[in-house]
């Protein structure tokens, strides 16, 4: 038997199991372009939806006349919110507790809002159906300051204020001004400011961390499909959360759940911007209940620019202060949050600033206090969270631009300001100032690491150099060395308090082994491009003793997969992975009783190794989990059923706590504002690494988002709301001509909750590297006193941070 | 992202075009590589009811050098004059900018003809043909004419080719000297920040002649004579850089756009004018 001469090694690395750089099984279908994408999706006789926007970003629409478009070859239907009302589908409850219009019922909150949807026969047919339709619109006065919005009469949504003029509390109580949305705090007001009052060193710095959006390869889209025979819907879509869709599809359509299917095939990655409900979900849905027709739509790069969820547009005021010698003692975090038209935030429910409490950072902060506002402006409502957990890119952001001002104004280094506020490796599990519980950190640890890999001190050696060449005229570039550190917090979460739209957070795998030994286990999650059918089936190997290459992975069809909330805020293998461990070792539970007979032994006399169940003490008695496989299906075992299936639905004890230390060196050409990243080396610590080619893709990919957020990527919008970057011309996606080579380096503190260990990964990258290359540029002019610019540092505001410093004289 | 509806026409013969040209007048435009055009049907920015695609018209694809001349087709794609060796050693500033153009797919796709016929500012080509002095040839119902590259833009979109014209050849004097091509951007496939287009000709250690042209500094590439008549004579000095930059500053007039602000983009032209000269210089 092979098995009998294959050494422990062999039988190890056969499983392809945890700590595996196995190859990813999804490429072999998407390096040859046999991905199946929901615009792959073609069904006989479908339709095919588009929509009519809004040229305008505040405007009364006063006529919609569709009579023109109707008569266009191919077009079928115009839908106006006029049409949705009697259904009650002109509007529709967001995420974030608030509601959106579907189509634009009677005015227009944003460019590009969805004010009709012409179906037709084909896209084609569609376009120019869009073109017929005539709107007419009364122009408004445009708000695109939430500072002025606070301010002004100009009411953007007259629907949240009452008839008598009073302002009736919203989702997250009560509002201030009609534009208001939510006060949102955490911490200790009054304790806070007294820290501050009081403090040896105080300072002060507002920052604005712009918009931005996820702009994800594959746009939104979906196929609905209503089956007017067995009454069943079924909805492909660019779902990052099927389940919640199907409930939500179910409970503001009045369509039963059982009679909703809901789809998400291979998806073209998300990023957050997949996370939420928009108007063509529901559009789509209700055309094909009208025309009895399957019906398509697919926005294209401006829709998805323009209209579907944003991320950031968050203005920041900080106060930190410390001692003389540099240890913080408070920090004061006020947030003016910019949600655009209607609050669509993807948030938990209790959280409608995300997890913005976190920003107290990866520092011993004993008092502190965080205040956000949430206002409405004509832009596009979202606010998701663009490749962070909620909110965490700008919490992370917040304090380490915090830490580098501070760190200017103590006229330190903030490398070592970094490490005497770190919390210690002893503290954890650690409380901090606004709430959380971080689960496990050595921090200290991996800074030293981080710094020791870069030869920091012969870092800041040349840059000092530099400056004087530079003064000297020897030189018209500077030296930048970005630092940040971050803490994230990914997992949500506990259900306890964390749901979204009341769906608890917890997340799940249902693992059917079959009779020869392999396996397919389906979970509540969906892949977007992470990977999860080669690292599950991983966990799952190490677990159960199956190879990961017997192992299928499916996820994203509601009517086969358990229940769970998606994928996104890095949460897939804190809280799916848990359950798959969990359900894992149900199996090998229930395969231990099975073993236990096989060999005619005690339960308690087999232990497992590897792939089997061996007699202790006796290491040559054994039966392979391939072999209890067979049995549960052809033997009658006493008080034990047939089979060998398992479900696990996982609520976490708490949030993990990744963490990682990031270095940048950068060099700045001052006269044109031109960036050039020299070096980045970035160290993750994600607990147990699962698979580190993909961990090390997973850096690799974040990193260059964050490359593209520091450096130039915007949804930036003109006086009157016209979006100035719709198109991939002016919005920035770096290609592999922009992306330095990175340096990826790792430690691991496993999480102490987690079934093995793990934390997390994929938006780590993200959240550590925008402070990091912004970071870079601050640095590089901190000896000609600089001290606050705001991102994105494209190259004319690199050179106006240049010009104002005096350095073009 | 759909044009709105369209004939297609595919000609075989330069006659068969200018006769469609003549039926349809402004409702017909041709198309070579179609990454200018096409993009903009799309958004329907541009509609053109008729629209002839030129790929079947045989003999527009050619690059000749002889005689001092080089002659380069209209549907010559960026890829040829890349990867062309003779026009390597005769004029190498096609090369090196026709490497800032976009990316290799576009550059499989987009034509010098089309680059240059279309008249946006925003393509390297127009400016790059100031400088070398170029010559377009115009087919059209009452035959061939020629207009100098010089003289050809008018302004955004606007030439001096006639609706019924068909822009068939780029006639360019063999270049002589030092060259640059000198191009700041956001990203690879972008427009030029701000780009420069420099011959140069040096004698004992003097300049003899300059070329420079600007390009996606105005409305329209600027060929800035004052900027190359600065450096004639001179030894290529600081004083010069910086007589040449002033006179460069004079003639370009630069919009605000997402790029940046226009104080910005003169300062980045004169940056990147002096380092285009430098390097020509360099290689003179």
């Amino acid at each position: 038997m092979k098995d009998e001469v294959e050494s422990r090694d062999d039988r190890v690395a056969n499983l392809k199991g945890m700590g595996c750089s196995r190859k990813r099984v999804e490429d072999a279908r998407f390096t040859q372009g046999k991905g199946n994408y929901v615009d792959d999706i073609k069904l006989d006789g479908m339709l095919f939806g588009d929509f009519v926007r809004s040229p305008y970003a505040h405007a009364r629409v006063t006529n919609i006349d569709t009579e023109e478009a109707l008569k266009v070859p191919g077009v079928l239907a115009v839908l106006t919110a006029a049409d949705l009302e009697p259904l009650g589908l002109h509007w529709m409850p967001t995420l974030a507790g608030d509601k959106q219009m579907v189509l634009a019922d009677g005015k227009v909150l944003f460019q590009g809002q969805e004010v009709a949807f012409v179906v037709a026969e084909d896209r084609f047919a569609a376009a120019d159906g869009i073109e017929a339709v005539e709107v007419d619109y009364e122009e408004l006065p445009v708000i695109v300051d939430p500072f002025e919005a606070l301010k002004t009469d100009v009411v953007l949504r007259e629907d949240l204020v009452a008839q008598d003029g009073s302002i009736p509390d919203g989702a997250h109580g009560p509002r201030t001004h009609p534009n208001h949305i939510f006060t949102w705090e955490a911490g200790e007001k009054e304790a806070t400011q007294q820290v501050l009052d009081n403090a040896e060193v105080l300072v002060e710095e507002s920052m604005y961390y712009h918009r931005t959006h996820p702009c994800p390869l594959e746009t939104c889209g979906c196929v609905a499909s209503m089956d007017k025979v067995n009454g069943k819907l079924t909805l492909w879509g660019t779902f990052q959360a099927p389940h919640a869709i199907r409930t939500v599809v179910s409970l503001i359509s009045g369509i039963e759940e059982h009679n909703i299917r809901v789809v998400s095939p291979d998806i073209g990655g998300g990023f957050g911007n997949k996370v939420g409900a928009y108007p063509g979900y529901v559009c789509s849905v209700v055309a094909s209940i009208v025309t009895g027709k399957p019906v398509k739509w697919i926005e294209d790069r401006m829709d998805n620019l323009m209209t579907t969820a944003f991320a950031r547009d968050y203005h920041m005021t900080g106060k930190i202060s410390a001692t003389k010698e540099g240890k913080i003692t408070g920090l004061h975090c006020h947030v003016t949050a910019d949600h655009g038209g209607f609050d669509a935030c993807a948030d938990p429910t209790k959280f409608p600033a995300g997890f913005m409490n976190i920003c107290t950072g990866s520092y011993d902060i004993p008092t502190a206090f965080l205040e956000v506002d949430g206002v409405y402006t004509n832009k596009a409502p979202g606010g998701v969270s663009y490749r962070c957990s909620f909110r965490v890119t700008e919490a992370v952001y917040f304090i380490e631009r915090m830490v580098e001002v501070l760190a200017i104004e103590l006229g330190m280094d903030a490398a070592e300001l970094r490490r005497i506020n770190f919390i210690k490796k002893e503290q954890f599990p650690y409380k901090a100032a606004l709430g959380w519980e971080y689960d496990s950190g050595d921090y200290h640890t991996a800074w030293d690491k981080a710094l020791t890999s870069v030869d920091y001190d012969g870092l800041r050696a040349e840059q000092a150099q530099r400056v004087e060449d530079f003064k000297a005229g020897k030189t018209r570039k500077l030296m930048g060395v970005g630092l940040s550190f971050f803490t994230e917090i990914v997992g949500a979460g506990p259900v306890k308090n964390c749901d979204i739209l009341g769906l608890g957070m917890f997340d799940s795998c249902e693992i059917r082994i079959h009779p020869t030994g392999s396996a397919i286990a389906r979970l509540g999650t969906i892949s977007q491009g992470q990977g999860h059918a080669t690292t599950f089936a991983q966990i799952l190997a190490s677990e159960i003793g199956l190879p990961a290459d017997s192992i299928t992975i499916e996820e994203g069809d509601t009517d086969t997969a358990p229940y769970g909330l998606g994928t996104y805020g890095s949460r897939s293998t804190p809280v799916a992975g848990a359950a798959t461990a969990m359900a894992g070792r149900k199996i090998r539970a229930k395969a231990q009783m099975i073993a236990a007979y096989l060999l005619e032994v005690h339960d308690n006399d087999v232990e497992f190794d590897v792939d089997r169940f061996v007699v202790k003490g006796a290491p040559e008695k054994f039966k392979t989990m391939k072999e209890i496989a067979f049995a549960a299906y052809n033997q009658a075992i006493p008080g034990i059923e047939p089979g060998l299936e398992a479900v696990s639905y996982y609520d976490p004890p708490n949030m993990t706590y990744p963490f990682g230390a990031y270095v940048c060196v950068m060099d700045i050409d001052v006269d044109t504002g031109v960036p050039e990243i020299r070096r980045f080396y970035a160290l993750d610590d994600c607990g147990t690494r699962i698979n580190p080619m993909i961990i090390e893709g997973q850096v690799h990919g974040g990193l260059t988002e964050a490359l593209a957020v520091a450096l130039g990527q915007e949804i930036a919008y003109d006086d009157m709301g016209n979006v100035k970057t719709g198109t991939l011309m002016d919005f920035f996606l770096p290609t592999a001509w922009e992306v330095p080579n990175y340096e990826t380096d790792h430690t691991v503190t496993p999480s102490p909750h987690h079934p093995i260990g793990a934390k997390g990964v994929g938006e780590s990258p993200h959240v550590g590297g925008v402070p990091c290359f912004s970071n870079a540029v601050h640095d590089a002019f901190r000896a000609f006193g600089l001290r606050q610019t705001n991102m994105p540092h494209d190259h004319w505001r690199i050179w106006k941070t240049a010009n104002e410093l005096g350095l073009h004289d | 992202m759909i044009p709105a509806a369209f004939d297609y026409y595919r000609p075989t013969k330069m006659d068969d075009v200018i006769a469609l040209l003549k039926e349809h007048g402004d409702d017909a435009r041709v198309m070579a590589g179609g990454h200018s055009l096409i993009p903009m049907m799309k958004l329907r920015m541009a509609e053109i009811p008729h629209l002839i695609d030129l790929q079947a018209i045989d003999g527009l694809n050619e690059i000749s050098i002889k005689d001092g001349q080089i002659t380069i087709g209209a549907m010559v794609t960026q890829h040829d004059l890349i990867n062309h060796a003779g026009l390597e050693a005769a004029a190498p500033i096609l090369r090196e900018a026709a490497l800032q153009i976009a990316d290799p797919q576009v550059r499989y796709m987009g034509t010098v003809g089309g680059n240059v016929a279309n008249g946006d500012p925003g393509n390297d080509m127009p400016g790059l043909m100031q400088c070398l002095d170029a010559t377009f040839a115009l087919v059209g119902p009452g035959g061939e004419r020629s207009v100098a590259a010089r003289d050809f833009y008018e302004a955004a979109y606007m030439t001096a080719r006639e609706d019924e014209e068909v822009l068939t050849s780029v006639s360019i004097p063999v270049p002589q000297g030092g060259y640059a091509y000198e191009k700041q951007k956001r990203k690879i496939g972008d427009y030029a920040t701000a780009a420069a287009a420099v011959q140069i000709v040096k004698e004992d250690g003097k300049c003899t002649a300059a070329s420079i042209a600007m390009t996606n500094l105005s409305d329209t590439p600027i060929y800035s004579a004052d900027a190359g008549a600065a450096l004639v004579g001179t030894a290529v000095d600081a004083a010069a850089l910086t007589a040449a930059k002033a006179a460069m500053l004079g003639d370009i007039d630069p919009t605000e756009d997402n790029r940046g602000p226009v104080a910005f983009k003169k300062h980045v032209a004169g940056v990147i004018l002096a380092r285009a000269i430098e390097r020509a210089w360099s290689r003179a």
